[in-house]
């Protein structure tokens, strides 16, 4: 009998998926877990590993054609001894995961069951899977429930602490910040209801002979709409601070050789950049966040994004838990992340989960650049190109390896001081090298 | 016996004076008596005893001008708080705590007496406060040019406090119209006097500069003669007397001490063969102002008053619980 | 009206009762030839006579003992402790005595007697020329705890303490005896006890407290007003019990963020129960913890005057943590 091989859901928001390429035809057979098509959603482009094997008795989407997570695209018909395993998952084995993190459960968190404030509170995840909710930090809780009197004027006027950008201690809305909010909300007119009116035909740019045209692949689109919505959405920051890497740049001489014969991957720039982004993040919680419309939610986890330049387009593999790992596990993960996304092997699981992105664009010789925002984060850092320059210290002139560090920011979740703060704690410790500082 | 002139008539007093100090004494008693009735029947949750102090209460006492001189009583004092106006009644509403208590309306433990109308000075728990207060009071008569004299008492335990010393000395600096009675009762709660007093207390007077007198303090006239002439003296401008009038604790220190712990049965009979209200009642007889039949008569209707005061009394409210709350402050 | 001292208006509240009231008099260590030893009594003994500006012996409990036997036969006796340092020997008289007459007696004996004491950290004052002992007494329901600050309020609340029906413990910063000054009334007027004082107005934060610290506080409030745009409310309690709490609670409501200062120890303090009272009662109106800042929880100022100023909460330290309260 044939079953059907549907599209599968290739990332938590991911809900439908193009089939760029039929791996197989009409006929063939094919193994378990063999590749069966290319999909790209706006995530990832992956191949499609067959749940099924069997004959492959029909193609039923064509290629270039965008389908519903679950859709079928293909019937295979089953060896009559094949196990009843694979298509697609039943629901309920994923309804029965329970609470996800985002969610706690009532009574479990710092709330208890049907108290309102729980759904204010920043969703932290429960450590050891033992149920336990930890106690929320100080800072955690200034963002959320800031004072008695901020939440009191919240609740009477319907307001979110979490959309209000805070003057207070560590971003904290205080009073003045509320009433402020409050104010200008109240004496801003209603938005006059938006004429529901028919897209507009879109005119073409005129083609001229000889030009070429090329049709979106769906990852080219899905880094359009992502790149135009967070320009869009996110009010962008930018700044930058100059870091002297001089230090940095003796140690990787010295070191790189033999680091690469003892760990079998190269040692870039990039582990010392992303540590020290990731220590900073710890200083500074309100960059580990991502926005959430009418709320922030702040990131217990560090999982740190890394921008990987593929010819004809840009991913963003993720390290989660970079906190887990020093110099040489970082250095590991990224070779391994980066050989992946080359390779076309990432899993949606490596595009899934960031929480900060690290760009590097000196790694192709770029001094300045302002990065969009990986919507919807809060933050993304970029490190530039070392560049030798005469630098004046001390009212003498030296010359020094210098780095541009700059940071894009949502300037709904932060402001220029945290952003700074945050960005000359990541040059403080990329600074803080020596030829002789140890790489652990 | 031969007698041309009783001690009674040299002190200038006559019969009636004489069975108002045997009235004041025996009240003191009988009500003593029934407060420990009262006492051991869980009625009543603390006693603490005057008997045996009697003579000397009311012999310094019957000099006094009630409502006008002063007096600092400490928590034995009711033959006292008795002979200057406060009646069988009122001790008992104090010894339940009841609302009309006139002491403290039920705040105060018995014993803590109070008066405004009596001029008896609210008195305290902790031993010998009362005597920088008198001297005090006495000092006020003294700048307004008044005639008043101020009575405070204590126990010889009392002497031992440096507030006694204090107000010693100061009495002793200004001339004051103020009466130290220091019954000497010879404990201090288990204390013997021999481990509580050094030296003699009456002679410590002359240290400070004005008088004291050691007087047999179950002597009722014997302890009047000798506050007469201390009050006389304070009325006439010449300053303080200190009279240690010496005396015995009949009862434990309260009824919730065991004095078998310390003394022995013996001393306490003996000192009840020199009990003041026996004493008295034997000179009466020898004066002839109180035959056995009068003293029968006598005891009965102080017997019939003490029963009525402490029926009434245990029938009385307690003041609203509320009332805790009350009279912190005295309003502006 | 003429500029006045602090000690100079106190001077003059004593020696207008005492003109107006033939009962009030002055009574205590060194107060009648010497005219006391801050000359706050100077000149009342010629005036008044020897007995009303009555110079006792060397016996504090003599001193409050008496004044409340003064009080309960008619007099309004003003008795001084020469340092609140040396008030504990008086303490059994007024927390058990003073403060208990009225209540012991369900309202028959009242004690009408003021007791000032010099209190407060002075240079070369050292462990006991300097304590701050107020939060000792404000646990004595009975008795009132005044500490004003300034002049024309120290000279107003010691005429209504003379006339209180009740024991008042007036304590008045030494340190301040001739720094602080003002135009203090001539007339005879008087100034509520158990009524707080707001100094300045503010929108920002409010600072709680008297004596040095709080003239302090209002000289860095008005530097903060012009340097910062911070508006600081300063609350004076002048009544350390009972607290004046209403005046103090729509102060931290109004602005929602509150600090206390005083001079004493941190720990058991007067500023502890105005904290505690903000806490509870303006919870709902506060946008930052409720802060203290007060002397450590050592004795008392030391004598060399590098730990002096350490013991102290000076300027420094009164700036710094008013702003941490406005950036909060």
């Amino acid at each position: 009998m044939a079953r059907a091989v549907t599209m599968p859901q290739l990332g938590e928001s991911v809900t439908e998926g193009t089939i760029a390429r039929w791996l197989k035809s009409e006929g063939d057979e094919i193994e378990k877990d063999e590749p069966l098509c290319e999909v790209d959603t706006d995530k990832v482009s992956t191949e499609l590993p067959s749940p099924l094997a069997g004959r492959i008795e029909k193609l039923l989407i064509s290629e270039g054609t965008t389908v519903d997570v679950g859709t079928e695209i293909a019937l295979v018909a089953e060896e009559a001894d094949s196990s009843a395993d694979g298509g697609a998952p039943p629901r309920e084995s994923m309804a029965a995961e329970g609470p996800t993190e985002e969610f706690p459960a009532a009574g479990t968190g710092a709330q208890p069951a049907g108290n309102e404030e729980k759904q204010r509170v920043v969703a932290r995840a429960r450590g050891g899977g033992n149920g336990h909710a930890e106690i929320p930090t100080a800072e955690e809780l200034r963002l959320t429930r800031s004072s008695p009197v901020v939440r009191k004027l919240a609740a009477e006027h319907g307001v979110d602490i979490s959309e209000i950008s805070g003057t207070g201690i560590g971003g904290r809305v205080t009073k003045k910040d509320i009433e402020g909010y409050i104010e200008e909300r109240e004496a801003a007119p209603e938005a006059p209801p938006r004429p529901e009116r028919a897209a507009p035909e879109r005119e073409r740019v005129p083609v001229y002979e000889g030009d070429r045209v090329v049709d979106l692949t769906s990852i080219r689109r899905a880094i359009a709409d992502r790149m135009s919505q967070s320009k869009r959405e996110a009010p962008h920051a930018w700044t930058m601070v100059e870091a002297d890497v001089t230090g940095l740049v003796a140690l990787r001489e010295r070191v790189k050789q033999e680091f690469a014969e003892r760990e079998g991957v190269k040692l870039t720039y990039l582990p010392f950049i992303v540590k020290a982004a990731v220590e900073s993040l710890k200083e500074h919680p309100i960059l580990n966040s991502v926005w959430d419309g009418d709320r922030i939610v702040l990131r217990r986890r560090i999982n740190i994004g890394i921008a990987v330049d593929l010819e004809d387009s840009l991913i963003v593999p993720v390290i989660r838990d970079a906190d887990d790992y020093g110099i040489v596990g970082l250095a590991r993960r990224i070779d391994e992340v980066v050989r992946k996304a080359r390779g076309r092997q990432l899993s949606p699981d490596d595009l899934t989960g960031g929480t900060f992105t690290v760009n590097n664009p000196g790694s192709l010789g770029s001094v300045v650049s302002t990065p969009i925002i990986n919507y919807p984060q809060a933050a993304i850092l970029s490190a530039e190109a070392v560049v030798k320059r005469p630098v004046v210290i001390d009212d003498a002139i030296a010359i020094r390896s210098m780095m541009n560090l700059e940071i894009s920011f949502d300037h709904r979740i932060l402001d220029g001081g945290k952003a700074l703060h945050f960005l000359n704690a990541v040059k403080r410790r990329l600074e803080s090298y020596t030829a002789e500082s140890a790489v652990g | 016996m031969e007698r041309t002139q009783a001690r009674h008539e040299a002190l200038d007093l006559d019969e009636s004076d004489l069975l108002r100090m045997y009235r004041a004494m025996l009240l003191a008693r009988r009500v003593d008596e029934r407060s420990w009735i009262l006492n051991r029947q869980g009625k009543a949750a603390f006693v603490i005893s005057c008997q045996g102090q009697e003579a000397a209460q009311v012999g310094a006492a019957y000099n006094m001008r009630p409502g006008y001189d002063y007096v600092y009583p400490y928590y034995r004092d009711a033959a006292i708080t008795l002979f200057l106006g406060q009646s069988a009644r009122d001790q008992f509403l104090s010894l339940l705590g009841k609302k009309e208590d006139p002491n403290s309306g039920g705040r105060q433990m018995p014993g803590h007496f109070s008066s405004r109308k009596l001029n008896i000075v609210t008195a305290s728990a902790p031993v010998g406060v009362q005597y920088p207060q008198a001297v005090g009071s006495a000092l006020a008569f003294k700048m307004r040019g008044e005639d008043g004299v101020v009575l405070v008492s204590g126990g010889e335990g009392s002497t031992s406090q440096g507030d006694w010393h204090e107000a010693m000395n100061f009495a002793g600096l200004h001339d004051l119209p103020v009466i130290f009675l220091v019954q000497n009762n010879a404990y201090a709660i288990s204390i013997p006097e021999k481990l509580e007093v050094a030296g003699s207390i009456a002679s410590r007077a002359a240290g400070y500069g004005f008088p004291g007198h050691a007087v047999d303090g179950n002597d009722v006239l014997a302890v009047y003669e000798t506050a007469k002439e201390a009050f006389e003296r304070a009325r006439r401008g010449e300053g303080p007397t200190l009279i240690e009038a010496r005396t015995y604790r009949l009862t434990a220190h309260s009824s919730d001490d065991d004095d078998r712990r310390y003394r022995e049965r013996e001393e306490i009979e003996e000192w009840r063969q020199k009990d003041p209200i026996l004493r008295f009642e034997k000179y009466l007889a020898e004066v002839e102002v109180l035959d056995e039949e009068k003293r029968e008569e006598i005891d009965a209707e102080i017997k019939a008053e003490v029963a009525e005061a402490s029926d009434y009394a245990e029938s009385a409210p307690y003041a609203d619980p509320e009332e805790v709350l009350e009279r912190v402050y005295a309003e502006v | 009206m003429a500029t006045k001292t602090l000690l100079q208006a106190i001077h003059d509240g004593l020696a207008e009762e005492m003109r107006a009231d033939e009962t009030v008099m002055v009574m205590g260590e060194d107060v009648g030839r010497a005219g006391g030893v801050f000359r706050v009594t100077q000149g009342l003994q010629e005036e008044f006579g020897p007995e009303r500006a009555l110079d006792t012996p060397l016996a504090e409990s003599l001193i409050a003992g008496s004044a409340i036997g003064l009080s309960v036969n008619g007099m309004r006796p003003v008795a001084e402790i020469q340092f609140a340092d040396f008030i504990p020997p008086a303490f059994d008289q007024i927390v058990s005595e003073a403060a208990r007459f009225y209540y012991r007696s369900n309202g028959a004996w009242n004690v009408p007697i003021t007791i000032r004491a010099p209190y407060g950290v002075v240079p070369g004052g050292a462990l006991y020329h300097s304590q701050s002992v107020e939060a000792y007494f404000c646990n004595t329901p009975g008795l009132k705890v005044v500490a004003p600050t300034f002049p024309a309020d120290a000279k107003g609340m010691l005429k209504s303490a003379i006339r209180d029906p009740n024991p008042v413990l007036f304590f008045e910063h030494k340190r301040t005896y001739r720094m602080i000054k003002e135009e203090v009334p001539d007339d005879d007027y008087t100034v509520p006890l158990g009524e707080a004082r707001i100094h300045r107005e503010g929108t920002d934060i409010t600072v709680c407290a008297y004596g040095l610290v709080l003239y302090t506080a209002l000289q860095v409030a008005q530097r903060f007003s012009e340097e910062h745009g911070i508006e600081v409310e300063i609350v004076e309690p002048r009544t350390l019990y009972p607290l004046d709490k209403e005046t103090i609670l729509n102060s931290a409501r109004k602005t929602g963020k509150f600090l206390v200062i005083s001079e004493a120890n941190l720990t058991g303090s007067v500023s502890g129960e105005i904290a505690a009272v903000v806490a509870h009662e303006a919870f709902e109106w506060l946008d930052a913890p409720v802060m203290r800042l007060g002397a450590p929880d050592v004795p008392a100022a030391a004598f060399a005057r590098p730990m002096m100023d350490f013991f102290v909460p000076g300027e420094e330290r009164i700036e710094a943590a008013m702003l941490e309260l406005a950036r909060y």
